[in-house]
């Protein structure tokens, strides 16, 4: 990487960190969890980018990930007692675990059957949650109000609210994934998944085992939406298989294509997107934010709009979506 | 035996529904590779607009005929408005543009029609008809009748009309079909159209029995796709073949599986979607494509 | 009038220009081959004139200068171009290849298919038969059977002889020289150079997307660098 481009980005790394830890002493309580809320998105949109963007394997059933990861939290924190820290990397592991599972057969269906098969398992999720309730609290869920939680509460110079501790956990985290998935990009990994990505022939002849990184890409993947899920539980405090249909799934795509399939910091864009679309609609005339009708009909029109750009995009500019990136001689 | 009787008769029912949709899907398919993700959506919002011009008095037969009307051009315009732009690009790319158009349409439904379920009185009395002694459900053999006239209609346009030739010729090959003379564009936007219309049929008949509300699609859709792996994602008869066979399949194992009861259906649609797609991709009447790679 | 004049006309793949510049005529009634080694811009012309390349140049049919040519138009002006590959409707019948030839008029009479049956016997054989089950010979007297469905006033084939035995490809010929006589103005890009100099009665030589030789026929048979290059003897 030439030293211009890293300093410029260690610039803008080292801004958003100075934001980041700003914004909870700027905002309201409530905006401080929404914002908590964003980073859980945003780690799940990050991974997405990686299976979709620089694999170019689609994943219609992203939400199914963070399900796992909720529900295992869950289920440690109120049947086990575990700390909910120590939830996190259980629920990516059991997670990117079940990626890795996945991302076996993945391998023999085609970008299409791919879309449609993680669309059914999206689907068919929260009924299968439904369904085995002894192991998932069923349709009422799993509550963790007063389970063994927040450590940050009144320790230490930092006096941090509930919130801000939920905040400052969800951003911590995001922000040491966001730096890995930069690495995992720009070392050879990520160049062999763009490589898969172009062109499965050429990456065939080159040597690269395809079958190797589509997989493990899938796991990676798995575990971000793992990791997401798990806080997302610790953030909301409760998980239902409600919390997870298919439009979560779907917005997640969403945001990803926002972040135009591989451009991290669009993963920021797209998961705020996911968030404040509401807001966003409410400032549209005769609208009725509190309706979910127009909020969801503008995140289609919205995805229908990208779509409609991106070949035009891609086209103006072929390194908008490989940042930095230079593809494989 | 009477009961399974009846289960096998209200299986097809549905199984007519899930091979009309079924069919619809793999039409835009065969013509331009495309899957449609918006394929419930659009039938849908068919079903609401029967259900608005019912509402305002219309009777039923006259607004299932204006709501069809509607529909192909609906269908029609909006492969020409969106899908058209980037017809030629990445198939990935129409496909999540479709996804799109799933969530726009849902919202839509919600924005217009709010999201409580209502009333969808269908053509058919939901009163018991007596054959030999075991009691079928008027509405059953109503549906059945209804989605095999259209799936029958549609498949005469297809195989005996010169317009079914041009249409079946610009799924085959584009390219040769512009020498001949044939406009695909124009084909391909008539293919929309009909499968929009096979979406109609499918969304007014499902409304009676699932209550109209934006979601009511949403896992007809799965078990459309289902038929459509099933069948072969390529054949039109295998689509509805696939949908009675997935109708009556569904219908039995709820009723005689009881692990599996009336809440995993989805659970083995999906079932079967994953086993077709990894151990015999092409179907059941499918044939099998050179595999990519 | 001829019925066909290309006037440098110039095509382009991308950044890759295949045509420089072609000037020829083609005289209704007229059987024409263009000759010339692989990459020479053969296929393009055909192209050009199909419609299924954009140029600039002009091309100019009936005396008129047609600006935008899609194939569908062009094929509406009844032009039939016969593609390299045959252009088969794999998945259709060999009876439902015939009628999509027969697209651009008003309706298929019986009396077009028993024509192009009597001509290809072999085609009546298999009338029910995917396109696709056809063997190469087989398919290309179905593109050839499509192409007469559409009584044009030209036709134009790209390598018709292409991977075809010696016997098949006579009567193909054959074929061809009948439609000639009964008024069909014929266009035919071929690599195998002895053949189509004998079946036609112009020709003209392209390299490197020029025009470089062009007349009688038996004139090109006779030229010396023509008979070293391209006829091998």
């Amino acid at each position: 990487m030439k030293r211009s481009r890293f300093s410029a980005r260690l610039i803008a790394f080292t801004l958003a960190v100075v934001v980041l830890i700003g914004l909870p002493f700027v905002l309201s309580e409530f905006r401080t969890v929404q914002l908590a809320t964003v980073g859980a998105y945003f780690i799940a949109i990050l991974g997405l980018d990686v299976l979709t963007g620089h694999s170019g394997q689609i994943s219609l059933g992203h939400g199914a990930f963070m399900a796992v990861g909720a529900y295992t939290t869950a289920i440690l924190m109120s049947n086990h007692g575990v700390r909910d820290l120590w939830t996190i990397p259980i629920a990516a592991g059991v997670a990117g675990a079940i990626g890795l599972a996945a991302g076996i057969p993945a391998l023999r269906l085609s970008g299409l059957y791919l879309a449609l098969a993680t669309f059914g398992i999206a689907v068919v999720l929260p009924t299968i949650l439904k369904k085995f309730d002894h192991f998932t609290g069923g349709s009422t869920g799993i509550t963790l109000f007063g389970k063994p939680t927040e450590t940050g509460q009144g320790q230490g110079v930092w006096r941090l609210s509930n919130n801000q501790w939920l905040y400052a956990l969800t951003w911590t985290i995001g922000a040491a994934l966001f730096l890995l998935v930069r690495w995992m990009l720009d070392s050879r990994f990520g160049r062999s998944l763009r490589a898969v990505r172009d062109s499965e022939l050429a990456a065939a002849a080159s040597g690269v085992n395809r079958a190797l990184y589509k997989v493990a890409a899938f796991g990676v993947s798995a575990a971000f939406a793992g990791v997401a899920g798990s806080l997302f539980a610790i953030n909301t405090a409760y998980v239902s298989p409600d919390s997870f249909p298919i439009q979560l799934s779907l917005y997640l795509l969403v945001g990803a294509v926002v972040g135009f399939f591989g451009s991290i910091w669009g993963a920021a864009l797209g998961a705020l997107l996911i968030l404040f679309l509401p807001d966003m609609v409410g400032l549209v005339p005769h609208v009725d934010t509190k309706q979910a009708g127009p909020t969801t009909f503008f995140f289609g029109a919205i995805l229908v709009a990208l779509m409609l750009l991106l070949p035009i995009v891609l086209r103006a500019g072929t390194a908008l979506a490989n940042r930095g990136y230079s593809r494989p001689q | 035996m009477a009961n399974f009787l009846q289960q096998v008769v209200s299986g097809l029912a549905s199984g007519g529904i899930y091979g009309s949709l079924a069919l619809a899907i793999v039409l835009i398919h065969r013509a331009t590779g495309v899957l449609n993700f918006a394929q419930g959506e659009m039938a849908t919002l068919s079903a609401f607009v029967c259900w608005t011009l019912i509402d305002h008095g219309w009777a039923f037969w006259p607004a299932f005929g204006a709501t069809i009307v509607l529909s192909f051009a609906g269908g029609v315009a909006l492969q020409r408005t969106v899908i058209r732009p980037i017809q030629g690009g990445p198939l990935l790319g129409v496909v999540i543009l479709t996804i799109g158009l799933l969530i726009a349409i849902n919202g839509l439904d919600t924005w217009i029609w709010g999201g409580a379920a209502k009333q969808f009185h269908g053509p058919f009395s939901t009163a018991p008809i007596n054959v030999a002694g075991v009691a079928f459900s008027k509405q059953d053999i109503g549906v059945i009748a209804i989605s095999i006239l259209a799936v029958v209609l549609i498949g005469l346009l297809f195989a005996k009309t010169k317009l079914g030739l041009g249409l079946r010729a610009a799924a085959t090959n584009p390219d040769e079909a512009r020498l001949a003379g044939v406009c695909v564009p124009a084909m391909l936007a008539l293919g929309w159209g009909l499968a929009a219309v096979l979406g109609a049929v499918a969304g007014v008949m499902a409304a009676p029995s699932l209550f109209l509300e934006p979601n009511m699609m949403r896992t007809v859709l799965l078990y459309a796709f289902a038929a459509a792996v099933l069948g072969g994602m390529d054949s039109p008869i295998g689509a509805v073949i696939g949908g009675l066979v997935l109708g009556v399949l569904l219908n039995l194992v709820g009723t005689y599986v009881h692990w599996i009861g009336g809440e995993l259906r989805l659970a083995v649609a999906l079932a079967v979607i994953l086993s077709v797609l990894l151990v015999r991709p092409a179907g059941l009447f499918g044939q099998t494509a050179v595999r990519r790679v | 009038m001829p019925l066909l004049e290309l006037r440098d006309v110039e095509a382009r793949y991308g950044e890759i220009r295949a045509l420089h510049g072609v000037t020829l005529s083609v005289a209704e009634g007229d059987f024409v081959a263009i000759l010339g080694a692989n990459g020479a811009g053969k296929t393009t012309a055909l192209r050009a004139i199909s419609g299924t390349v954009k140029t600039s140049g002009d091309v100019l049919y009936d005396g008129h200068k047609i600006f935008r040519r899609t194939p569908e138009s062009m094929a509406r002006r009844g032009v039939a171009h016969v593609p390299e590959g045959r252009g088969t409707f794999m998945t259709l019948s060999v009876l439902d290849n015939l009628r999509i030839g027969a697209w651009v008029r008003r309706g298929t009479s019986p009396r077009d298919l028993a024509n192009v049956f009597e001509f290809f016997p072999r085609l009546y054989e298999r009338r029910d038969q995917q396109a696709g089950t056809l063997s190469g010979g087989e398919q290309q007297m179905l593109a050839l059977g499509r192409a007469m469905m559409a009584k044009p006033r030209l036709l134009l084939l790209d390598e018709p002889s292409l991977g075809l035995a010696p016997l098949v490809v006579r009567e193909i010929f054959a074929t061809l020289g009948r439609m000639n006589e009964s008024g069909t103005t014929i266009v035919v890009v071929e690599q195998n150079a002895t053949l189509a100099l004998r079946a036609a009665k112009h020709a003209f030589l392209l390299e490197a997307g020029r025009v470089v030789l062009g007349g009688v026929a038996s004139d090109l048979q006779a030229n010396e660098s023509v008979r070293r290059s391209y006829l091998g003897y």
